[in-house]
């Protein structure tokens, strides 16, 4: 199939940026969409082009360092999918495609699609963890923990933190980021020291970060490549606000 | 780490079998257990970089292992948003840089993964050992065209309730539906009846192999078989298959656009971890003094083949156990002096790192970086993959120069050096596996026995099976740099098996 790509170049961080028009001709319905991408930037590095960059590694749907937002929408047409896993069978011969990164405030344009996302690490580094060190942790089978929660926390665990909730919100919240993490460790008896403190620091960093706050549009859940729920974000909040009485 | 892993009703961990065991004796967290313990990981390093402990650095590659009078004293990184280089002095060297399947070109492998950082050091004095020694694994999507980028591995736990087969006879073009049992082969459950479908991987990766060389692969190409779980779903019911692999199958859904709930999985070998590294002692130090390797960069634990989960303990126990205990015994012993930036060493390095860069910019040829990339690894994989024989491997090293030189005359590099360049970061990682390659292969025809992973078609047993020599085989070989264009110098560590005698294994 032929297909038309209309794609957000900017050269670096302090550049405008504009939309730039390439035709991908020869793409096979069994590429992924970054293997599309890849036989468009030979193609550029051949003519003496610079080609277009765009972050993948493990192109498995699972390290969450892929993603822009086709056609309006993160991660494109096919739910519960990142970029890396996304075929071009969902698209037509003769389809004009518009590629553009990630949009929030908190995510600079580093180069063309490339985000930073160093801000989601830092929401991390508030709180997303247990203060336990490897090591010193007790055997873990002496400390039972109900099927029903193991399950419920790895639900939530299985957030990639690749943004693309932050890129669909229309205020750039990373509620649902942050919630999963709040989710998973506060579900687990080894969050449970934390677990008031975690959900508070962590609250603070994503406002000075500059994300938005959450107004339950649901954009987040809908693009989300691991159909993590808008319910964590209800959990998260009912944790903050328990935690004012807490302490 | 706060780890969600699988629990039982009572709270309890659960277990699951996996390739090469008999019984259930695995954690696991459903079927992604090394991603949940990589988050893990990234949750108690983000926990360090918050109190000050670690300094991070995003997005910078390792170029070269900088050295003090024979020792590791630091290393030259190169910054991938500027371009800028910059040298890191310290008090001893660490490097978990991963394996080196990617020399393959394509693998289970991350596109980033790559081989720069041990071979570097190799090139600086560490020695490497057993480059031959690469698993194949045998889950992983089979390749659907020329312009695929990686291979998806499917969790080997597949195994545990999959059932791989492939038509009886040659050319059988009929849809699996349509294929009576009587005209099946389970060819694992044939060959191996005590393991089964769970037989180690490379004898299942090397049974796959031998049944499409007979012409009775399935799918395009004829270079896949058969993962089958009609009779798990008839037995156990659709709703605890979906429980226990829901996600895989999703994941081969979505990549396939075939529904493996209602038509068997196809499936081939692809390279998957690389058990050779760079050697070390048992604290982890390599040959050169302040050099520590941990993980799947080094060599040790896995012998010559790799069994299921065992990355992971290895991962976890190098970074975790050992290494927090030996450096702190080598830093109490070594004393190492204080050197910083200034060095002379470090102005040196940093020059030659930053001459390479412009070397490969300048070059402009009329190749891209993947298109000698990918030619790099079929040959690699044709000649040096599940099976290798003496004629293969000469055939790949009389290849192998021609493709370096090629590369270095007619490669074209785009952009500049000051500002993200992937044409460039790929550049430099394929010039150094264009070298190691070569090791690689040089390692495999020297060990003219098979051994594990690494099977020569010359030292099979009658009914196909690997043949070891262990009289003349029974070490390590570390090999060490012998200088641009020089043949480098083996040196073998003996195998002494002090408590538990050398055997040949029987999954039949």
């Amino acid at each position: 199939m032929r297909l038309t790509l209309k794609v957000w170049r900017q050269k670096n961080p302090s550049d405008a940026g504009r939309f730039e028009t390439y035709e991908a001709s020869d793409i096979n319905e069994h590429m992924s969409f970054l293997e599309m991408l890849d036989v468009v930037n030979e193609d550029l590095i051949r003519k003496g082009q610079d080609p277009i960059v765009f972050d993948s590694d493990c192109r498995e749907g699972i390290c969450g360092t892929c993603g822009f937002v086709i056609n309006g929408v993160a991660h494109g047409p096919n739910r519960a999918t990142t970029v890396c896993q996304l075929h071009m069978r969902f698209f037509k011969d003769g389809d004009t495609v518009v590629l553009e990164p990630w949009r929030a405030a908190a995510f600079p344009v580093l180069k063309d699609l490339t985000v930073d996302r160093a801000a989601l690490d830092r929401i991390v580094q508030a709180g997303g963890f247990i203060s336990t060190n490897a090591g010193s942790a007790p055997e873990a089978n002496s400390l039972p923990v109900p099927k029903d929660y193991a399950d419920r926390a790895f639900d939530a665990a299985t957030c990639i933190g690749c943004g693309a909730c932050v890129a669909a919100c229309p205020n750039a919240s990373a509620m649902l980021f942050m919630s999963a993490k709040v989710a998973h460790l506060g579900l687990l008896p080894q969050g449970q020291p934390e677990r008031w403190r975690r959900v508070r620091n962590m609250a603070a960093r994503h406002d000075a970060e500059g994300f938005g706050h959450c107004s339950n549009h649901g954009e987040c859940e809908a693009v989300c490549p691991k159909g993590i729920g808008l319910n964590f974000i209800s959990l998260m909040n009912a944790d903050l606000r328990t935690s004012v009485f807490r302490g | 780490m706060g780890v969600p892993f699988a629990r039982e009703y009572g709270g309890l961990l659960d277990t699951r079998s996996f390739g090469g065991a008999q019984v259930s004796r695995t954690f696991y967290a459903r079927g992604q257990t090394g991603q949940q313990l990589l988050l893990g990981v990234y949750s108690a390093l983000e926990r360090q970089i918050a109190d000050g402990t670690v300094t991070m650095y995003p997005r910078h590659e390792m170029l070269e292992v900088v050295k003090v009078d024979d020792v590791a004293r630091g290393i030259i990184t190169r910054d991938m948003l500027t371009g800028e280089i910059e040298a890191h002095a310290g008090d001893v060297v660490l490097l978990c840089t991963g394996g080196y399947s990617n020399v393959f070109y394509l693998s289970t492998n991350a596109r980033g993964c790559n081989a720069t950082a041990i071979w570097r050091a190799h090139k600086q004095g560490a020695a490497l050992a057993n480059p031959c020694y690469t698993q194949i694994h045998p889950t992983c999507i089979p390749q659907s065209g020329d312009y695929q980028s990686k291979l998806t591995l499917m969790s080997e736990s597949l195994r545990n309730d999959g059932r791989v087969w492939v038509p009886s006879r040659t050319g059988d073009t009929r849809s699996p539906s349509q294929i009576p049992e009587s005209e099946r082969d389970y060819y694992l459950e044939r060959k191996y009846p005590s393991f089964g479908n769970l037989a180690p991987r490379d004898i299942a990766s090397r049974a796959a192999k031998e049944v499409c060389d007979e012409g009775r692969g399935v799918g395009p190409g004829g270079r896949g078989v058969f993962l089958d779980f009609s009779d798990a779903i008839g037995r156990l019911g659709e709703d605890t298959i979906r429980e226990r692999y829901g996600n895989l199958f999703e994941m081969y859904e979505r990549i396939t656009g075939e529904d493996p709930y209602k038509e068997p999985m196809r499936i081939y070998p692809a390279p998957h971890y690389t058990m050779g590294g760079l050697w070390v002692d048992y604290n982890l130090q390599s040959t050169v003094t302040g050099l520590f390797v941990g993980g799947e960069a080094n060599f040790s634990d896995h012998g010559a083949n790799r069994l299921g989960a065992s990355a992971l303990m290895q991962g976890l126990a190098d970074g975790y156990f050992v290494l927090p205990a030996t450096v702190p015994d080598y830093l109490a012993n070594a004393r190492p002096t204080r050197v910083d930036m200034t060095h002379p060493a470090f102005q040196e390095a940093k020059q030659a790192v930053a001459e390479r860069i412009q070397r490969l910019l300048s070059i402009k040829g009329e190749r891209t970086v993947d298109s000698i990339y990918r030619e790099l690894g079929t040959l690699m994989w044709n000649n040096a993959g599940m099976a290798r024989s003496d004629a293969s491997l000469r055939e790949a090293l009389a290849r192998i120069p021609q493709l370096r030189d090629e590369f270095w005359h007619n490669v074209r590099v785009s952009g500049a050096n000051e500002e993200i360049n992937q044409s460039l970061e790929r550049a430099g990682r394929v010039a150094d596996f264009l070298e190691l390659a070569e090791l690689l292969c040089i390692d495999a025809l020297d060990r003219t026995e098979s051994c594990g992973a690494h099977f020569r078609v010359e030292s099979q047993t009658e009914d196909g099976e690997a043949l070891r020599d262990d009289d003349n085989f029974t070490y390590v070989a570390a090999w060490h740099y012998g200088g641009e264009g020089q043949r480098p110098v083996l040196r073998k560590e003996p195998l002494d098996f002090e408590n538990v005698h050398l055997a040949v294994r029987s999954y039949k």
